[in-house]
């Protein structure tokens, strides 16, 4: 916790709004009705994988556009484990990392050791996620492109081991995962290789000659990053309770996971989580004001998601989170833009 | 100075599409020694730092450092040997802090953040720039990036710490407090420098040493004075430049 102490220092104010902010998540599910505890859960989700594809980007400067391909992995791994063997997703969840660890080691390996750098890494992944996709339009073991659905029984219920149970308890379970990962985040960026990754993504050249094994660093940081957002495709997928190759592994829903954190703050510890707090809540106004105009047009979301992201990269390049740091009063890398 | 050497160069070649950069060029870095590697613009010196600091291998010949083989080694590799360099187009980490810079350097040593932040903070205030420490790194001045790349590259606590240009736009009074620096530490320190330079003022200063390429070829080697006023190293550079 020095780590977030550091941040904070100095900063009264954002200290008292974390600790404000953290009590109103604690106590929302009393406090708010289904639907809206349904958005802050989304957010939440959002803020994880957002957190999980930071640290590969943001940190270690390594740019992933099929991040979905984990989700969807990790989803679809611990769900059919649960469905065909009635495993439980705790271990289910060990099974997703594994397979998406494998697929980002896979690609890290190709990519690092021949040499394929920038955009063309970032075509890699878009295409080995289009790639698993369509292999799992033909996989039916897990549905092909009917689709995989986990049973919903009992909704009363809370079975923390089997994952089954109220909203309330999914709520409880992401904002867990997603505290958990930031309190760790704050650790790692501090640790050795959390500065090792910041010099690989500043300058690689400069890295090696500082002794830094920059091939071993940035696979690291491919396969971390990949696992923690396997595992938050596994609580997607026990929320959600259904699959679909094209929702699970599309590039649009690699897009989704990579917007929070740019318009949050690259590199930030906060920004990513302070990204989704902002787009998911506005998606869902907008998504509410075109029902009230009974627009139905399909991508309007996506195409305001653009928008949005246009407009903050203009005026504020290094996200919302740096600029409204300094505004705390906090000082030092967060409020770097 | 019967010690054998740290650093053994023997007949290493470079070509880079039919350019032969460096050609079958020698040089002995012994320990505790200066030694000054200079030619005109494109004579093949940073080619030859390359080789040594493992950003390259060399097409032939032979790298020794301590009596082993590191031919070959990959640049990481060779900063664990003991072998530090800085870089003649500077390189430092531009959005992170001036500390960070140095104290990734440290990190080489050590796992703990907190003794390579103390390790950070000492060689900054020994190369001036304690006061900017928390600056981001592309906020400094072409001199302060320059000490910047010298205390970070001191920072991984090198035996052998190979220059590149690093005196290249520095005012003269600036060039005399780097100078000190090195004579400070290779004399407290014992470290054993390698250095490119252009600026023959710091060149004459430190080097015990000299060794001069031109068109990747070794011309002259010998002790400074000596070096100064060989016909060929005249011709080929230092005409031009009057000392
Ligand atoms: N990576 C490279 N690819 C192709 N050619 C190169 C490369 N590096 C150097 N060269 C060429 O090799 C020759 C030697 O260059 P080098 O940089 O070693 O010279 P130098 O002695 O350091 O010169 P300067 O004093 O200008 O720094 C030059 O002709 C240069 O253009
Ligand atoms: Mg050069």
């Amino acid at each position: 916790m020095r780590g977030v102490g550091a941040v904070l220092r100095g900063a009264p104010r954002a200290a008292t709004g974390l600790a404000v902010l953290g009590a109103a998540l604690l106590v929302a599910p009393l406090l708010v009705d289904d639907y809206l505890l349904s958005v802050i859960l989304i957010t939440l989700y959002f803020a994880f994988v957002g957190q999980a594809w930071n640290l590969m980007m943001g940190y270690a400067g390594q740019l992933s556009l099929g991040h979905a391909l984990y989700v969807g992995l990790g989803g679809y791994a611990a769900a059919a484990f649960f469905v065909h063997f009635g495993l439980t997703p705790w271990a289910g969840m060990v099974i997703g990392i594994l397979v998406a660890a494998a697929f980002a080691a896979g690609i890290g390996l190709l990519a690092f050791r021949f040499g394929i750098g920038g955009v063309y890494f970032a075509l890699l992944t878009i295409a080995v996620a289009e790639f698993t996709r369509i292999l799992f339009e033909h996989f039916e073991w897990v549905g092909a492109t009917g689709g995989f659905f986990l049973p919903v029984e009992n909704r009363e219920i809370n079975d923390l081991l089997m994952l089954r149970g109220s909203p309330a308890m999914f709520y409880y379970v992401i904002l867990a995962m997603t505290v958990g990962l930031f309190l760790a985040n704050v650790a790692l960026i501090r640790s050795r290789m959390g500065y090792y990754w910041m010099a690989i993504r500043e300058d690689q050249d400069a890295a090696q000659a500082l002794g830094i094994n920059t091939f071993r660093y940035k696979m690291m940081a491919v396969v971390l990053s990949a696992s923690l957002t396997a595992l938050g495709g596994v609580f997607l997928a026990f929320y959600n309770n259904n699959l679909f190759p094209i929702d699970a592994f599309g590039i649009h829903r690699s897009i989704e996971i990579i917007l929070a954190p740019i318009i949050g703050g690259l590199g930030t510890l906060f920004g990513p989580i302070l990204g989704a707090f902002i787009l998911t809540p506005l998606g869902e106004v907008l998504t509410w004001a075109l029902d009230q105009l009974g627009v139905q047009m399909a991508g309007v979301k996506h195409l305001f998601y653009g928008l949005v992201l246009l407009v903050i990269i203009r005026s504020l390049p290094g996200g919302v989170w740096p600029w409204f740091a300094r505004r705390l009063g906090i000082e030092g890398p967060e409020a770097r833009p | 100075m019967t010690d054998a050497p740290l650093l053994d160069v023997r007949l290493i070649s470079k070509s880079f599409r039919g350019l032969r950069a460096v050609s079958q060029v020698s040089l002995a870095v012994r320990p505790g020694e200066i030694v000054g590697l200079i030619g005109p613009n494109g004579a093949g010196k940073t080619t030859t730092f390359n080789m040594i600091a493992g950003v390259f291998p060399p097409d032939e010949g032979e790298i020794r450092f301590d009596g082993a083989d590191i031919t070959g080694l990959r640049a990481d590799q060779v900063c664990h040997a003991g072998i530090g360099r800085t870089f003649q187009l500077v390189k430092p980490f531009y959005g992170l802090s001036v500390e960070d810079n140095v104290l990734i350097g440290a990190l080489r040593a050590t796992r703990d953040v907190d003794a390579a932040r103390a390790a950070a903070v000492d060689l900054l205030d020994r190369f001036g720039l304690a006061d900017r420490r928390h600056q981001a790194a592309g906020a400094l001045t072409l001199p302060d990036r320059k000490r910047l790349e010298v205390a970070r590259a001191m920072a991984t606590r090198p035996r052998l710490l190979l220059l590149d240009e690093v005196m290249a736009g520095l005012r003269p009074g600036e060039t005399d407090e780097m100078v000190q620096v090195f004579q400070t530490l290779n004399r407290e320190t014992g470290l054993t420098i390698l250095m490119i330079e252009h600026v023959m003022r710091a060149v004459m200063a430190l080097s015990q040493h000299i060794v001069v390429l031109n068109y990747g070829e070794r011309i002259a080697e010998g002790e400074p004075e000596q070096v100064v006023r060989d016909p060929k190293v005249l011709e080929s550079y230092l005409g031009e430049e009057a000392v």
